[in-house]
């Protein structure tokens, strides 16, 4: 706010229009950031936030518009270019080289040399310089792979200070972190601001938004539609001008101070991982307006609020869990012990919510129990069956099924047509003499793409070319048939649309009352415990705590997540 | 369904077409810098192969052992793994062929004869593949080099085998005349193919065509296999058995190519010589290539490199023969260029304007 006053205009991007091939990413964007200020890039998936600081940052060369930085027109400037007038990127994939030290990734490409040889200790005093003016604690000498994902964040901004960038664009700078690494990052930012830089960042998090920026522009189909101060606006009026239609919020659901923070987070959940509006808008009779209710677990849209709030029958933890593990050890990529003894059991008829920051083994535990990964000790039962042995078909066929966080490489075959990867895992139950039976596998195919609304509802369709949600809705389809027993749900809504969420999130409810046991991993807590009965949290291996839905929340269940609760 | 088919031609055929474009342009421009007329040159090339008789049974014979090969190439890289080793797979398919031959009494029904050493080829090919398959699945070791190290293991084998053990006739490097299991010549029902080394593995070799697209697209065999070679943790997340299916297509692949052994084995010379295979198990993987390792894809480029070999003789009067391995080298990396780039192009629209077709009706 108080660079914005200085009326220097850092950024100035006036109709810019970016094609690739038939796909418009910007058509009429433009973009005007104060120096000094703290900026944030809104708008739906698929909005072109992304590309337009990519052309800021050099990485795409505009097909039409202007492109000011600093008073010089720059458009379709080069990285280099860009990053000699100061202007740096942190990417949301971090580009670093995990077996380099800190201080030898953030001088990396231009490292202080003595004489022929690289000067480890003045890059190491120039790092440490840099970081006491900055503010930004760091230890040049660690290497990167042992840092968190928050501590590599932060070489990531150092490097392109380092490179003495004056204006920093962050995107999706919190995708990744924990939430009291969100609240440090916040810390770092407005530090460098005050220290005279200026920030561009991308965002799909309305409270972050609230918390942190001056200023907000919109984006909304390629173009950018609003240009607002954060401090005359609301979350509602931002979710509005996002999704281009009213967006109610009831006014039970906006009290002042955590509530407000619930309900924008409630926001960025239901229209932030939009993929685009048109299909959000075909994922249903097009509503007239979005519903957020009080509660964080009543995202609603166009359904009774009684059928999706009404609490779960409690489930009777007396009953014979369906999944037991006991005392599981699996080795992962990086650690022989990625999962360290944990023991956990699902009753029938209940979610357990595992939330953890992504990375503390939660992939391998549930890669051991669908049977991708080798358990190195303990046992998984299911319904009184040891299946620690199982290979995958055997536990498949015994009702453990399966959403892959990474439905591209693990969920769909891409290239298979929708009813291939239907019936794939099935394949046998689908085959008679050794040969797919076509029209079984088309009329299955039929039946599964109208119960789940799967769209363009063209069996022959590869899953290449359907949206994300809908291709998460072939994967959910296909792991959740009527016979399961119990399902682990990694990640099962990432990067899907509004109607792609609540369909889903509906099935894993009626899932839950037909009786079956689910495990769900999400990495956004308003989703576990939107739908969870009980929370687990995971860290380093271990489960550390368990506590019922209700005593949970995103300020109890932070400080497990991170391991400063104990 | 006629827009599938649409799509099909564009995806499958177009990228060929535009491939043999450019190739035919670099041919007129090689042709022009030896000072001759390119529309001579390819004229003689055309009466020299399809032109004739003889020719087109050359073409055949030759088209023939390709098909082998590019069929196994195919099979490989539809499960995701890049078989080099289809030269020694023919080699070693061959040499079980006609050993098995040498065997049988003289006398021996051709009925029953022939199918032995069909056989045979095949576990001796299969057998071939079967090593880098396991050293795949089981200790990871890429199957390119694998493959590769695995043809020189093999041919220096069979030039042991035959030279060594007392196979051979003396003075040469092939094994007496097999009588016991010939593959008929088409000539011998045919008499205008009369000279020709076309024989009746042509029919086999359209059987295995067959054969491979069936297994390929229809049986569940294939759906495992195909699933494997396009995205493998999605198979092994469907309860696919990925090792196995590696080791599975190195088998056929290694059998497809060592059938392809008897053509030169039972049906062109009737015995066994050291180097037959003359480098048609590489060609294997430009035909896969340009054939779009399909196997009717298969079967065309396989008579188009045939056309191009046997053409390559006939031009010999007016250009260097090696022209024609350049023209070969051209094609191929024509189609490695312009596949990947031309059919995320032409994909890109017909799908996207389909889904979005089928959103906005809503």
């Amino acid at each position: 706010m108080s660079g914005a006053a200085s009326g220097v205009i850092a950024v100035r991007m006036r109709g810019v229009a970016k094609h690739f091939g038939p796909v418009v990413a910007n058509r009429d964007a433009s973009l005007e950031v104060g120096a000094g200020e703290i900026h944030a890039v809104v708008g739906e998936n698929g909005a072109g936030k992304s590309t337009l600081l990519r052309v800021l940052s050099g990485m795409f060369a505009p097909d039409a518009g202007t492109v000011e930085v600093f008073g010089k027109d720059v458009a379709g400037w080069t990285t280099a270019d860009a990053i000699a007038a100061g202007v740096g990127m942190v990417h949301q994939h971090f580009m670093l080289v995990p077996t380099l030290t800190v201080a030898e990734n953030v001088v990396l490409g231009r490292e202080p040399m003595s004489g022929m040889t690289y000067d480890r200790a003045l890059a190491e005093r120039e790092l440490e310089a840099l970081s006491q003016t900055t503010g930004l604690a760091c230890v040049p000498s660690r290497l990167v792979s042992e840092l968190s994902v928050g501590e590599a964040q932060r070489v990531e901004i150092l490097k392109t200070l380092y490179r003495g960038a004056k204006l920093l664009i962050l995107d999706e700078p919190t995708a990744v972190l924990s939430p009291p690494e969100v609240d440090e990052l916040w810390r770092v930012l407005r530090t460098v601001r005050d220290a005279g830089a200026t920030i561009v960042l991308v965002t799909h998090k309305l409270d972050e938004l609230m918390e942190v920026t001056d200023r907000i522009t919109v984006m909304r189909h390629g173009a950018t539609v609003m240009e607002l101060r954060t401090s005359e606006t609301s979350p509602a009026a931002i979710a509005t001008a996002m999704v281009g239609r009213a967006v109610r919020l009831d006014a039970s659901g906006m009290p002042v101070g955590s509530g407000s923070a619930a309900v924008a987070e409630a926001i960025g959940l239901a229209v932030g991982e939009n993929d685009d509006a048109a299909a959000a808008g075909a994922a249903g009779a097009p509503p007239d307006s979005i519903i957020v209710s009080s509660a964080r677990d009543r995202i609603t849209r166009n359904i009774p609020a009684a059928i999706i709030s009404s609490p779960a029958p409690t489930p009777t933890y007396t009953d014979a869990p369906r999944l037991r593990v006991t005392a599981l050890t699996v080795a992962g990529p990086r650690s022989p012990r990625a999962v360290d003894g944990i023991s956990l059991s699902i009753a029938p008829g209940e979610i357990l919510g595992l939330a953890g920051v992504e990375g503390n083994g939660q992939t391998e535990l549930v890669e051991a129990i669908a049977g991708l990964r080798a358990a190195t000790g303990g046992t998984i039962v299911v319904d009184g069956t040891d299946v620690t042995r199982f290979p995958i078909g055997k536990r498949l066929a015994h009702g453990i099924t399966h959403i892959p966080e990474d439905r591209h490489t693990r969920g769909l075959v891409l290239d298979y047509s929708i009813a291939d990867n239907l019936i794939l895992g099935r394949q046998t139950q689908f085959s008679s003499s050794g040969a797919i039976n076509r029209a079984r596998t088309l009329a299955f195919a039929v039946d599964r793409i109208k119960a789940f609304d799967i769209r363009p509802a063209d069996p022959s369709l590869p899953a290449r070319a359907l949206s994300g949600g809908n291709q998460q809705k072939i994967v959910v389809a296909r792991e959740m048939p009527p016979d399961f027993r119990v399902l682990l749900a990694a990640q099962p809504t990432r990067g899907v649309d509004v109607g792609a969420i609540e369909f889903i999130h509906d099935q894993l409810r009626a899932a839950r009352r037909a009786g079956k046991a689910i495990l769900l991993v999400s990495a956004e807590l308003h989703e576990i415990l939107a739908l969870s009965d009980r929370v687990a949290v995971m860290y380093r291996g271990k489960i550390v705590t368990v506590m019922p839905r209700a005593t949970a929340s995103e300020d109890v269940l932070g400080p497990w997540m991170t391991g400063a609760a104990s | 369904m006629s827009a599938s088919i649409t799509a099909a031609i564009e995806d499958g055929v177009l990228p060929t077409l535009t491939a043999l474009l450019v190739a035919l342009v670099a041919g007129d421009l090689l042709i022009l810098s030896y000072g001759q007329s390119p529309g001579e040159v390819w004229r003689l090339m055309l009466s020299g192969t399809w032109g004739n008789a003889y020719g087109i049974g050359q073409v055949l014979y030759k088209a023939t052992t390709l098909v082998f090969t590019g069929l196994s190439v195919a099979i490989g890289l539809r499960a995701g793994l890049f078989n080099i080793g289809a030269e020694s797979q023919l080699a070693a398919g061959g040499f079980c062929a006609g050993a098995l031959g040498l065997l049988l009494p003289a006398g021996s029904t051709p009925w029953v004869a022939i199918p032995m050493c069909l056989v045979a080829a095949m576990i001796g090919g299969g057998l071939v593949g079967l090593v880098p398959g396991v050293l795949r699945a089981r200790f990871g070791a890429h199957e390119v080099i694998a493959t590769i190290m695995l043809n020189f293991i093999v041919l220096a084998f069979l030039n042991w085998a035959i030279s060594a053990t007392g196979l051979a006739v003396p003075e040469t490097l092939h094994t007496p005349v097999v009588t016991s299991s010939a593959i008929p010549r088409l000539s011998a029902y045919l008499p205008v193919f009369h000279g020709s080394a076309a024989n009746g593995t042509i029919l086999l070799a359209l059987l295995a065509a067959v054969v491979a697209a069936w297994m390929l697209f229809r049986s569940r065999f294939g759906y495992e296999l195909r699933a494997v070679g396009l995205q493998p943790l999605a198979a092994e997340s469907g309860g696919i058995r990925v090792p196995r299916i590696w080791v599975m297509s190195m088998v056929l692949a290694g059998a497809v190519a060592g059938l392809g052994g008897t053509n030169f084995v039972l049906g062109y010379k009737n015995y066994f010589e050291d180097g037959f295979s003359g480098g048609a198990g590489f060609l294997g993987i430009a035909v896969a290539l340009v054939g779009r390792n399909n196997p009717f894809g298969v079967l065309l480029a396989a008579l188009f490199f045939a056309t191009l070999s046997q053409g390559g003789l006939a031009i010999h009067a007016l250009v260097p023969k090696q022209m024609v391995e350049v023209l070969e080298g051209i094609v191929i990396l024509a189609v490695a260029v312009s596949v990947p780039e031309v059919r995320r192009l032409l994909r890109a629209r017909p799908v996207r304007a389909a889904a979005t077709a089928a959103v906005s009706k809503r």
